[in-house]
């Protein structure tokens, strides 16, 4: 019998999918590994390959004690394929076929939607790290460090997810696929990534967390909605992928939470109360609260542009078809079907204002699933002000108004302030400087971006962390450099 | 939909499209402003169209021809970022009456025919360059062009998802040029046309699909290249100098009637009729090809035809209850051949080619013009040489014969000339003479002889080549018996009839194009399956599918 919970060994790929037993789907991964491992040793600088890294590894997918933490040398890593346990007599929990029994194979009409998104979740894993793969060599500490490389090495895991979804149960079409998401590459001109988003570097560590705040937000609302599909395997996969996504929101919350705290304790140290006294505070090498406002303003609008279309048709398919669900769809209490619910969406109305009006709310999944975003990330929004507070300082960090800086959508490519005010060409360019980070910000933030490699210290421009990871002591050792 | 739609335009006014000239090679971009759909409801999303953007699209083809003769290759492509072009715009097709969504198909299958002949007729190649999703009828733009590049960039894709996620076909050209244009083997055609996401890559190649297939880096680089090898083997001039298409005089009466400078359209409406006169030049021919660059637009052969273009178009697209359009020509015949010798004498002249190429397009949007057509061959009149083809692309003609009471016109004939031997072919590939004697094929090379011969009634009617011959006794009562009766029947029969009557003989692509293709997009496009209120179409954008009738008809 298998064992569904704890996750075996006995294979190359760890696994709590029965792979032994399923000899076709082994070995088509088994052929998809080397490509794999060649596409990580490319990716990250040579002598963090060869450094062990204290991470934490799933072996089970029982919510309590899921993870073991030890040393480990990243290309050895056991990427496995984990699924959340099957939950008995599940069904389709919304759409037109709502109330049946979950698919257990895929349904043949759905076959190209399921094949499209689950291709551009598994394209956004990888290229999370491929847009990181030089932050190493700038981490302000080695607890930073292995943070990275713990939210990069489950990025990798993630993609390993969906291949394995590919590679079962997408036949011929799906191994073609599942190659081509190593074939892309970040900011590659031959291949680039297929969200915009994702083929920016990620230049340095505020970007970085600011990136796993908010991004990798979006790729939590993402799976949090997949989570909901009425295609039970990819229900599972998800479902496990949000333990580990749970991590990440982490890294990016206390990452900025730090920067900010130590913003505000070398301002106090130094008798600046005014946040505005910029040359000064950069002076002391950290960064200030409106530059950190402003990083702010351009991640979480980039952030807003994945979730697409206000008004989308594919979204509305793709719930109605089962495929995928809403946040939270189980504790929703309606017709999980939306037959004549509407929703209210953003629109301009002919003089410009930014007004909400209703739409058939099949139509505005995308629009409801980003109010959701909207909500959950403002929770850490609230906690770095209890940080800025505590210490004393009159500043406070906002949600820009989501009509700001838009690419995609009704607000895209036109001009607005971060309150939501439609501006004219003149208007955004005087303000633009103050909204979101220039080139000059950047120089300044690359400035502070020196690697600190000692165990126990910190960039001067950071907080160290509350607790350890894995409950460990401050000075403790994350990662054995491999020094050549 | 009901709002007057013209097909006048210039690129001053372009909201969809821009043209970049680079020497011998144009780049024509399409940029679809999704704001700029021609009728409220619905936003041109990801490059989708609609039949204001194609208005621009022939605009564009039209004056690259005449405008820009030194422009050998057009390399067509996206001017956005991650779309070539996802085709017809659905909610504008969901919404659109029948009748507009007919018109619009059989527009955008003319302006498609007209680029795809642009390369073997005048030696201006169409190359599409392919970045981004390129779906439906953004793959059937590709098709009609001479060579289709697409990126390798394990994204871009071709397809066409009408049947999958429509419940409708491919009906610009798509399904009959994947199998008789591009030759793609059947079986593949059927995996191709029955799936949503498409075909990328070297398979799209293998496919036959796409042309060739280049690396996403030298993507620019491979398209210019490809470019200018159409622009070497092309036979036209090097910097010739185009004629400005100067806007069209038209003015609109009260009562819709509308004036060019040489075509009169009227209207009766109570007796659902329109009549279009063709008015003979008033001059003498333009002594040799520079007089008639001279006069650029303004020669009569060239504005006739854009004036009777205009006019069709506009028949055909804001006056649908007009079953009946009347031709009638009035002039001089020898002008008419004089001013059409000028040409045909000079055919390796770009400009005398692309004017006779253009009168062969006109004419066979005559023959495609889904109204029962008549000619009238009064005294007076000018049929003759291109002229008289119009005889013969209509379902039936009347002539005056002999001297009419009060009637001092010279007395009605028809002239031959040798360009209604194989100038003008119909899309069926064969002159409409020749269509006309299908069975004595003998009759056509007798006609040869009679080149030039001023053809009273009798002996045009003896010949075959008008339908009646009528006495001023019968005249009168015989037409107008005939367009009462004609206006009386079923449109929907009378259209059926003469689509079938006017193309005997051969298929060819552009027949089975605008003959099976069309018919059988036009009966999906009656079906609830697609249009009913649960249907495809309707429900697209809903997020609910189509429900379907599962029975097979």
């Amino acid at each position: 019998m298998l064992d569904l919970v704890n996750v075996s060994y006995d294979t190359l790929i760890p696994n709590n999918v029965g792979l032994s037993n399923d000899r076709r789907v082994l070995k088509a991964l088994e052929k998809w590994h080397p490509g794999y491992i060649n596409w990580w040793s490319d990716l990250i600088p040579d002598n963090f390959q060869k450094s062990l890294v204290y991470l934490r590894t799933a072996v089970s997918v029982d919510p309590k004690g899921w993870a073991k933490f030890d040393y480990v040398k990243m290309p050895e890593y056991r990427w496995g394929i984990l699924l959340a346990p099957a939950v008995e007599g599940r069904t389709i929990p919304c759409g037109e076929h709502y109330g049946e029994p979950a698919w257990q194979e895929v349904p043949g009409e759905y076959r190209a939607m399921l094949r499209r998104l689950i291709v551009i979740q598994g394209d956004t894993e990888p290229a999370s790290v491929e847009q990181q793969r030089f932050l190493g060599l700038t981490a302000p500490s080695l607890y930073d460090m292995r943070n990275l490389f713990q939210v990069n090495v489950e990025e990798g895991r993630h993609l390993w997810a969906m291949v394995y979804l590919l590679q079962k149960y997408f036949g011929a079409d799906g191994r073609e696929e599942a190659d081509d998401l190593l074939r892309r590459s970040s900011g590659s001109e031959e291949a680039p990534r297929m969200l915009g988003a994702f083929n920016e570097e990620t230049p340095d560590w505020l970007s970085f967390f600011m990136f796993t705040y908010f991004t990798d937000r979006d790729g939590k609302m993402q799976l949090e909605a997949l989570a909901q599909s009425g295609f039970d395997p990819l229900s599972r996969t998800c479902r496990f992928m949000l333990t580990e996504e749970a991590h990440h929101m982490f890294v990016g919350e206390t990452g900025v939470g730090r920067t900010i705290e130590r913003t505000c304790q070398v301002m106090k140290e130094n008798g600046i109360d005014d946040p505005y006294e910029i040359d000064r505070i950069r002076a002391l090498g950290v960064i200030d609260l409106p530059t950190i406002q402003k990083k702010l303003n351009l991640h979480y609008t980039l952030s807003l542009d994945l979730f697409g279309q206000e008004v989308s048709t594919n979204a509305a398919n793709a719930f109605n078809s089962g495929i995928k669900g809403r946040y939270m769809e189980h504790r929703l209490d309606d017709d999980h079907k939306l037959t004549d619910a509407t929703y209210p969406v953003w629109d301009l109305d002919a003089n410009g204002q930014l007004i909400r009006h209703e739409v058939p709310a099949l139509t505005a999944i995308n629009m409801r699933l980003r109010d959701d975003y909207t909500r959950d990330a403002a929770g850490g929004v609230g906690r770095w002000n209890k940080i800025i507070e505590k210490a004393g300082v009159q500043f406070e960090m906002k949600l820009p108004h989501e009509a700001f800086n838009r690419k995609i959508g009704v607000f895209a490519n036109k001009l607005f302030d971060p309150d939501g005010k439609l501006l004219s060409g003149a208007e955004y360019d005087a303000g633009v400087k103050d909204w979101l980070p220039t080139h000059a910000d950047g120089d300044f933030i690359q400035s502070l971006m020196k690697p600190v490699y000692e165990p126990g210290k910190f960039a001067g421009w950071i907080a160290p962390p509350k607790v350890g990871i894995d409950n460990k002591p401050g000075d403790f050792e994350y990662v054995k450099l491999y020094m050549a | 939909m009901s709002k007057i739609i013209d097909f006048q335009t210039d690129p001053s006014k372009y909201r969809h499209w821009r043209i970049s000239l680079d020497g011998e090679i144009a780049h024509l971009y399409m940029d679809v402003d999704e704001k700029g759909g021609l009728f409220d409801g619905y936003e041109l999303k990801l490059n989708s169209y609609d039949l204001g953007v194609d208005i621009e699209l022939a605009d564009a083809v039209q004056r690259l021809r005449f405008e820009h003769p030194a422009v050998k290759a057009v390399v067509l492509r996206s001017g956005k970022d991650n779309v070539f072009c996802a085709g017809a715009n659905i909610r504008m097709l969901g919404r659109a009456s029948h009748a507009h969504k007919v018109n619009f198909c059989k527009f955008t299958n003319e302006t498609r025919n007209t680029f795809e002949a642009a390369g073997a007729e005048s030696g201006q190649h169409y190359i599409c360059a392919v970045k981004g999703s390129c779906a439906g009828g953004g793959y059937e733009l590709a098709l009609a062009c001479d060579h289709i590049i697409l990126t390798d960039d394990s994204t871009s894709a071709v397809a066409l998802p009408e049947v999958p996620l429509l419940a409708v076909l491919p009906g610009t050209g798509g399904l009959t040029r994947v199998t008789d244009k591009r030759k793609v083997r059947r079986d593949l055609a059927d995996v191709f046309c029955a799936m949503e996401e498409g075909v990328k890559g070297k398979r799209a190649k293998e496919w036959r699909l796409v042309d060739e297939v280049v690396a996403n880096s030298k993507f620019d680089e491979s398209v210019l290249a490809r470019a200018k090898d159409f622009a070497t083997k092309s036979k036209r001039p090097d910097g010739a100098e185009g004629v400005k298409l100067t806007p069209l005089k038209r003015q609109f009466a009260e009562d819709g009637s509308i004036s060019y400078s040489t075509i009169e359209v009227a209207l009766d409406r109570a007796g659902r009729k329109a009549t279009i006169t063709i008015n003979g030049p008033d001059g003498d021919a333009p002594a040799d090809m520079d007089a008639f660059h001279a006069q650029g637009a303004e020669a009569w052969m060239l504005r006739a035809a854009r004036e009777l273009d205009d006019a069709i178009l506009h028949l055909r697209l804001n006056e649908t209850e007009l079953g009946v359009v009347v031709f009638r020509t009035q002039g001089d015949p020898q002008r008419v051949l004089a001013h059409e010798a000028l040409l045909l004498a000079n055919k390796d002249h770009w400009l005398a080619n692309e004017v006779l190429l253009y009168w062969k397009r006109l004419l066979k949007r005559i023959d495609m013009t889904a109204r029962s057509l008549v000619a009238v061959v009064e005294h007076g009149s000018c049929y003759a040489g291109v002229l008289a083809e119009i005889l013969w692309a209509v379902d039936r003609s009347y002539m005056m014969e002999g001297e009419f009471e009060g009637d001092n016109r010279p007395l009605a004939t028809l002239t031959l000339a040798g360009s209604n031997f194989g100038q003008y072919p119909m899309g069926n590939d064969l002159t409409r003479l020749q269509t006309r004697f299908l069975g004595e094929p003998e009759a056509v090379e007798a006609l040869q002889g009679r080149i030039g011969d001023a053809l009273e009634a009798d002996e045009a009617k003896e010949l075959g080549l008008v339908t009646f011959a009528f006495d001023d006794i019968d005249w009168e009562d015989e037409l107008r018996i005939f367009l009462e009766e004609r206006a009386s029947f079923s449109p929907d029969a009378l259209t059926g009839m003469e689509a079938n009557l006017r193309f005997p003989g051969p298929e060819t692509m552009e027949t089975r194009i605008f003959g099976r293709l069309t018919a059988w997009q036009n009966w999906i496009f009656q079906r609830p399956n697609a249009v009913g209120e649960d249907g495809a179409l309707q429900r697209y954008g809903s997020g609910k599918r189509g429900e379907y009738n599962m029975q097979r008809v």
